[in-house]
This record gives C-alpha cells, structure tokens and sequence, in this order.
C-alpha cells in the first residue's frame, strides 16, 4: 500500500466521521453549507490522492491540481479590459487565453443568444395561442412530443443552413430550448384555479387584463421553471453543435481537439468552465425566480 | 318596483352530466328587496350555490326568468352591479392585501387617488388597517377572508352575494365575523345574498331565510324573521330566536322527507 | 374522436404543410442555378416538382425522407451496415443499458439519500447542481478515455447514457421516496413497524407515480446520450454516426431518416414506459 492512497482513505473516513457528526446537529444554514462543501472536497482529495497513488496517467485521468494549474495558466494570459476611449466603445479582449475565447464564442455568443431568441419566441406562441383552444389543444401533445426527441440530432442540418459560426449554434439552442419553454408556458397560463377565473368574471374583466393579472403572474412559476430546463440545455446546444463543425475556436471544438491530442488537462479546463457557467446562469434565473415569484409555496418553504 | 334587487320566476337550470340530467334549481320563485340580508340554508346539493351563480351570470339558467336590478344578470355583471365572495378567500398570493383589494379598482378604472382612498376605507371597515402591505400567505384564515370582503366591498355595488364565506373558518373566527357582517351592513346598506349551511348562522344575520330541498333543488320555506336590524351575539338565547330556528329545522326536515 | 385528435391531426398537417413549403424555399436557388446552367427557364411547377426531388436538397420534402426510410430499413437485410435498422439496434442497445444502470443506481441512491441524513445534506446539493452543468460535453472524453484503457463498443456509450438518465431518477425518486405524509409515517410508527417495513409498504408504492415520469425523462435523456456519444468514435455504427457520417458528406436525406428514426425510437420507448405506467398504476389502485 502507498501513502496516497492510505491517505485517501483515512482523508475519506473523517471527513465522512465529520459530516455525520454535522448532519447530526441542528440543522443550521452554516451546516447545510458546510457538509455539502466538505463533501466536495473529500472528492476533489481522494480524486487527486488516488490518481497519484495509482500512478494514473495524466492523458487518462488528470489530477485536480494539474487541471488548477492549467486553468489558471491559461486565464494569466487573459488581455487587460482595454478602454479604447478614441474609438468609442470600451471592449474587452481576451487575450491569448484559449478558455476565455471559447466561453465568449460558445456561451455569449451561441447559447445566450439562442436561449434569448428561443425563450422570447416561445412566451410569444404561448401568448399568442393562449385564446385558441383549439391551437393549445393540438401544440401541447405536439411540443410534450418533440420535448422528449432528441433535438440535438438537428445540429447537422443546422450547421448545413447556417455555417458554422456561432450562428448555427444559436439555432440548434433556439429550437432545443422552444418547446420545453412552450409547454411550460402554455400550461402556466392554465393554471389559475376556477375561483380566480370566475372572480375576473364577476368583476367583467376584459382579455388583456384576464391575461396581465391573472394569467401570467399565475403562470410564473411555470415559466421560470421553463427558463431554468433551458439554461442546461443551451448550454448542451452550443457545445455539442460545435462537434458537427465549428470554426477553429469554441468549448465544443476545443473538447473534441484536445481529446484527439490527449491533453485532457484542458478538457478538463473546459469543462470547468462549462460548469461554473452553467451553474452560473442556472443560479441567476434561481435568484431572478426567489425574487420575482417569492409569493410561491415553493419559493417560501 | 325600483326596490327589488333579485327577481327570479319559475327559475330553472339543468345540468347535462354523465349520468343523465341533474335538476339542480326547479322552478324557483323568489324577491330579494334593497336591503334585505338573505341567508339560503338547505343541505349539499340543494342548488344554493347555483342559484347564487345564475344571479352572478356565472351559471346560465335553462329555464325561467330572473332579472338583477330589473336587468339581466350578464348586463348586470357588465355594470359591475356586484360584489361577489367566495367559499375560499381566494386572495392572489403575489399582491399584497392592499393590492388584492385594489384589483377590482384597477380593473374597473378608478383613479389612483380614488383606490388609495376606498382601500383605506374598506381596510378600517372589516378592521384590517395595518395589513395593507402584508402577502396573503402572511395572515389567518380569518384574516384572509375579511379582505376578500373588503375586497369586494372597494367598489359601488349596492349587492353582495357572498357563498358560504366562513365555512372554512372554526365557530370562534366565525361568530366574530358575523358579528362584524352585521355592523357592515348597517352601515354600508348593501343588499346581501348569502348562501350557508348553518343554521344559527342564517337566523342571527338575516332578515329573510329561504330553505331550500335539493333533487331537484327548489325552495321548500321563506321565513322572515321578526329580529330586530340590532342584534348582539347573546340574542341567539332568546326564545324568538330559537322559534325561527325551530321552523328553519322544520323546512329543512320536511324538504329532506321527501326525498 | 375529432374533439380529442382534431387539433393534433391538425397542427401535424400544418407542419407538413409547412414543410413542403419550406422545401420549395430552401431548395429554390440550387434548382434555379441548375436550369440557369442548362439554359432553360424555368416555370412554377417545375421548380416545385424540381424541389422536391433533388439529390442533396438543403431541405427534403418528407416523402424523399420518407421513400429513404423505406429503402433503408424494409428493404436491406437488418445485418447490413446500410440498414438503418442495424444503426438504431447499436444506438437501442447502448441506450436500454444505459438506462437500466442509471435506473439501478439512481434508485439506489435516492434510497441512501432518504434514508440517511449525512448522505441527504452531502449528495443531494451536488446531484442538483450537476445538473446545471452540461454533462453531455464530457461524452466524448469519457469515450476517448474508456477507449484509452481497452474498454471499448457498447460500455463507454451505455456510461454516457447511465450518467444522463440517472439525474431524472435520483431527483423524481427522492421526491416520490419522501411523499409519504406525516400522518402516514406516524401510523408506521404506532405500528412499530421496522424500517425495512415502512420501505416496502409504504415507501416504494407512494413513490411509484413519481418513478415513471423520470423513467420517462430518463429513457429520452439516455437514447440522447448514446447518440451523442457516437459522434466522437470516429463515426462508424449507430444513429450518431449517420447524422455525422451525412453532415460530412452534405447526404441530407440520410441526415433526416436518421433523425426520424432517432425520434421515432425516443417516441416509441415513452410511450412503453407509458403504457408500463399505466398498467401498474391501475394494477395498484392508483388511477381510473
């Protein structure tokens, strides 16, 4: 037996001895931040322990520290914010960072803008079909249907339409995430009780303010949680879309690349900032969510 | 003439269901005056609710008449002729309790000044003053449904049809606020509909008691009561009291004997 | 019957309608370009019937998607690698095994996570946030890297749809494993009823109606999962590897079939879970 590996193991039993113990206590916010943090953490040690002990190699798995190092060696070379005043706006370069070239290229510019374009376009179907009955009627099976396909196979046939700039990207994002969002929406808008529609009844509310007062905010919840499925999948869209062609820079290129040359240290990079971003942008609809819909059995518990 | 409210002849509705018709209301003959507080006591099933909904135009009647201030109960309800309060308070839990009573105000076009005026008003009126920027959620049951009455109270109309409105609520709540329905009407002289299923509850606050049998569901007794428009809680002691809820029980029994 | 179906037969015809329309666009210049160079002018009529029958189309009229699904499957013998029937048996097979690990794990887990508190405040925070991320971009890494240590064919692609379709499970188990009210569990206990007891009596039924809507999230979410793990391997066997194997060589019509095909497949396995579904909730007094 080795040290690293004995390590991992004593390392895995206490931290384990240690959450039990704090799982035990009352339950508080410090602890419900604590034990999930420290089990992270367990991971991320035996992971790297393991890895050494086992003198794995570092083209099959890297350890945790490597991964560090390179992220951190490649975001060193980011390019200072540069406010070029004389030419009017201020813009940001990245530099030779390879990581942040990607991010802007996958996330700004294919999955926002998609998420954006295909969010917005799908609120607007369910409102605009919110009076037809019949169209809601024959949509929902329809998109339940399609939201269950595997839509990313459409990536080919879009990067055929659009090239393979970030354009095409935005497309596959854009349909991937319109019909979860239209279901979403069109059942929201159905959601209000029969008591809340005979109430605007009595008080002989008209279309617009049925739909501006009852139905959308009673249909929040269910938007957000549309909004919430589609930051995964944008993200999802924009990188695997990029495996059907992209141009030389990208999450989804740099992946397949890197794989093909074995340097999985930087796969590992990416997919760092894979996560933090899709963490990220899951976390800000969440709080966007907390604020606007705090009023929801949900968001009070 | 122009002092009747509610005037339904021979009024009548069916509904089609799965197993064949339901008589629901048949052949109802009923006069609710300006300023009369009628309670509609019968046992589930007996059409009290529905009827309440035909005269709010939320359920169409298939036979019969019935006019709501000599109008249709639809032109009735276009003119926002009433205030309408459910079995639940039914309060939207994203606005505020100001906000919910400000609903109708701002549905029906009053002008900003005007909602913060009649929102105060109603607030002190059911005794919620100091609530107006709490979230329903905040509150007791109690407290819920006394602004769903406020709410309903904001606007003019001179007619409150209100179903069942403290049947969630336990018996203390619920003497309390009759307690308050009461002062409320004399003091706002609206006309009041009022569907229950209680009887104490019907003879403390009415002056007339339509007893209704259901399948199919008619009026089998209409009783006005001698009490006096003043009534402490303690008047429910009294003998007269107990007399009109002595022939209450009687219509209900006699309703139900044949069925 | 038109009440029910109506509006869908509806909303289907209008997409096919839409389609052949698209069609007729997308596919105009290349058949204006043809006749420019043939020197012939071309009429209303013939363009669309030129449209709709051109080798490479940016778009195919569905029945060229429709005659090329036809010729690839009834009309190849299965074990040819030019039956698209073959290619989804490889895709199926990676994707059934997949979620049939996923499922085992998932539930396993989501048993631990009920069961125990450590595991409960330790896990649970990271199956949530795992995902936020986008897992499938790890799919070709875990390729490469099974592949790397001699694992190779149906095991890499079943772990990228195990990791996909367990999230559902662990999530929709955990709900349904906790469904059981308080006054329920309560009853347990007058009884004194053992752990292992309440699992199975009270428990594991209670949290049936939450397992199939995730099987079914799961199952798709697999077969996903398996397509796009066979985009990285080079590009031979499988679904994934037509829609690649068709996006290098501009064969839009293989491109649609396989995506057809893919859809079909994701159709077909939610509506058996569905039925599964159906017949166990009523087998167990749970619906009409």
């Amino acid at each position: 037996m080795n040290l690293y590996l004995i390590g991992a193991l004593v390392f895995w039993l206490a931290a384990w001895a240690l959450n039990v113990w704090l799982s035990n206590l009352k339950p508080t916010r410090l602890t419900k931040l604590l034990v999930p943090l420290i089990f992270g953490i367990t991971l991320l040690v035996i992971w790297e322990w393991v890895v050494r002990g086992l003198e794995v190699k570092a083209v099959l798995l890297p350890p945790p520290s490597m991964i560090w190092e390179r992220f951190i060696s490649d975001l060193s070379q980011l390019g200072f914010i540069q406010m070029v005043f004389a030419d009017g706006p201020i813009s940001f370069g990245c530099g030779n960072s390879k990581l942040c070239a990607d991010f802007v290229q996958t996330f700004i510019k294919g999955a926002l803008s998609g998420y954006f374009i295909g969010c917005g376009a799908a609120f607007v179907t369910a409102v605009a079909i919110d009076r037809s009955p019949f169209l809601q009627k024959g949509l929902l099976p329809v998109g339940n249907f399609v939201a269950a396909l595997p839509i990313i196979g459409m990536a080919p046939i879009l990067v055929m339409w659009f090239g393979f700039g970030w354009q095409s990207k935005a497309a596959v994002v854009v349909i991937m995430v319109f019909f979860p969002m239209l279901v979403n929406t069109v059942q929201g808008m159905q959601a209000q009780t029969a008591m809340q529609r005979d109430l605007m009844r009595t008080y002989a509310a008209s279309y617009p303010q049925k739909l501006l007062k009852l139905r959308l905010p009673a249909a929040a919840p269910f938007i957000y949680n549309g909004l919430k499925i589609s930051t995964t999948l944008a993200l999802i869209g924009a990188i695997v879309a990029e495996f059907f062609g992209s141009p030389t820079v990208g999450m989804g290129f740099r992946i397949s690349t890197e794989v093909g040359r074995l340097s999985l240290d930087m796969v590992w990079a990416e997919i760092v900032v894979a996560a933090i971003a899709g963490s990220a942008f899951y976390g800000v609809v969440a709080l966007l969510e907390k604020a606007t819909t705090f009023w929801h059995p949900s968001q009070r518990g | 003439m122009s002092d009747i409210v509610i005037e339904a002849k021979k009024l009548s509705l069916t509904f089609e269901t799965n197993d064949g018709p339901v008589h629901a209301l048949q052949d109802v003959d009923l006069t609710i005056n300006k300023g009369d507080f009628v309670s509609f006591i019968g046992p589930s099933g007996c059409g009290k609710t529905t009827f309440l909904r035909v005269m709010a135009d939320l359920e169409q009647p298939t036979g019969g008449s019935i006019t709501v201030n000599g109008m249709s109960p639809e032109e009735a309800r276009l003119k926002r002729a009433y205030g309408y309060v459910f079995q639940a308070a039914g309060l939207y839990p994203w606005r505020t309790i100001g906000g919910n009573i400000r609903l109708p105000l701002e549905i029906m076009g009053y002008s900003k000044e005007n909602r913060v005026r009649r929102v105060k008003k109603v607030l002190e009126l059911v005794h919620l003053d100091g609530f107006e920027n709490k979230f329903p959620w905040q509150l007791s049951g109690g407290m819920q449904q006394r602004a769903s009455i406020a709410r309903a109270l904001s606007f003019d109309a001179d007619l409150m049809l209100m179903d069942e409105p403290f049947g969630a609520l336990d018996e203390i709540v619920r003497d309390h606020l009759n307690e308050q329905l009461l002062e409320l009407w004399a003091e706002t002289n609206k006309t009041i509909a009022f569907v229950t299923h209680s009887i104490p509850e019907a003879v403390y606050l009415s002056t007339k008691i339509v007893v209704m049998s259901p399948r199919p569901g008619r009026v089998t007794d209409v009783i006005e009561s001698t009490l006096p428009r003043e009534r402490p809680l303690d008047i429910r002691e009294s003998q007269e009291f107990l007399d009109i809820a002595h022939r209450v029980r009687e219509g209900l029994r006699a309703g139900h004997g044949d069925d | 019957m038109w009440q029910r179906f109506g509006p869908v037969v509806t909303v289907v015809a209008a997409i096919f309608a839409l389609w052949y329309v698209m069609a007729v666009v997308m596919n105009a210049n290349w058949a204006y370009d043809k006749a420019r160079r043939a020197d012939v002018e071309l009429g209303f009529s013939e363009l669309v019937v030129d449209t709709w029958s051109q080798k490479k189309p940016r778009l195919p009229a569905p029945h060229q998607v429709a005659v090329e699904l036809w010729n690839t499957t009834a009309m190849k013998s299965i074990t040819s690698k030019r039956s698209l029937v073959f290619h989804s048996w490889i895709t199926l097979s990676s994707t059934l095994l997949g979620f049939a690990m996923g499922t085992v794990l998932g539930i396993l887990l989501a048993v631990g996570i009920v069961h125990n508190k450590a595991m409960n405040l330790s896990v649970m925070p990271w199956v949530i946030a795992s995902q936020t991320i986008p897992i499938l971009a790890i799919a070709p890494m875990i390729i490469v890297v099974l592949n790397a240590v001699g694992i190779s064919g149906l095991v890499p692609k079943a772990v990228i749809s195990m990791y996909l379709s367990f999230f559902p499970v662990v999530v929709g188990m955990v709900k349904g494993l906790r469904a059981p009210d308080a006054m329920q569990m309560d009853q347990m206990r007058t009884w004194n009823a053992s752990k292992w007891t309440t699992f199975w009596a009270l428990r594991w039924p209670s949290s049936v109606p939450y397992l199939f809507p995730s099987l079914k999230i799961g199952v798709a979410a697999a077969l996903v999962g398996a397509i796009v793990a066979e985009l990285p391997t080079g590009a031979v066997r499988g679904l994934g590897a037509r829609l690649l194997a068709g996006s290098y060589y501009g064969q839009t019509i293989q491109i649609w079939s396989a995506l057809l095909m893919a859809a079909a497949l994701a159709a077909s396995l939610v509506m058996i879970i569905g039925q599964i579904e159906n017949y166990t909730l009523r087998k167990m007094g749970m619906s009409q």
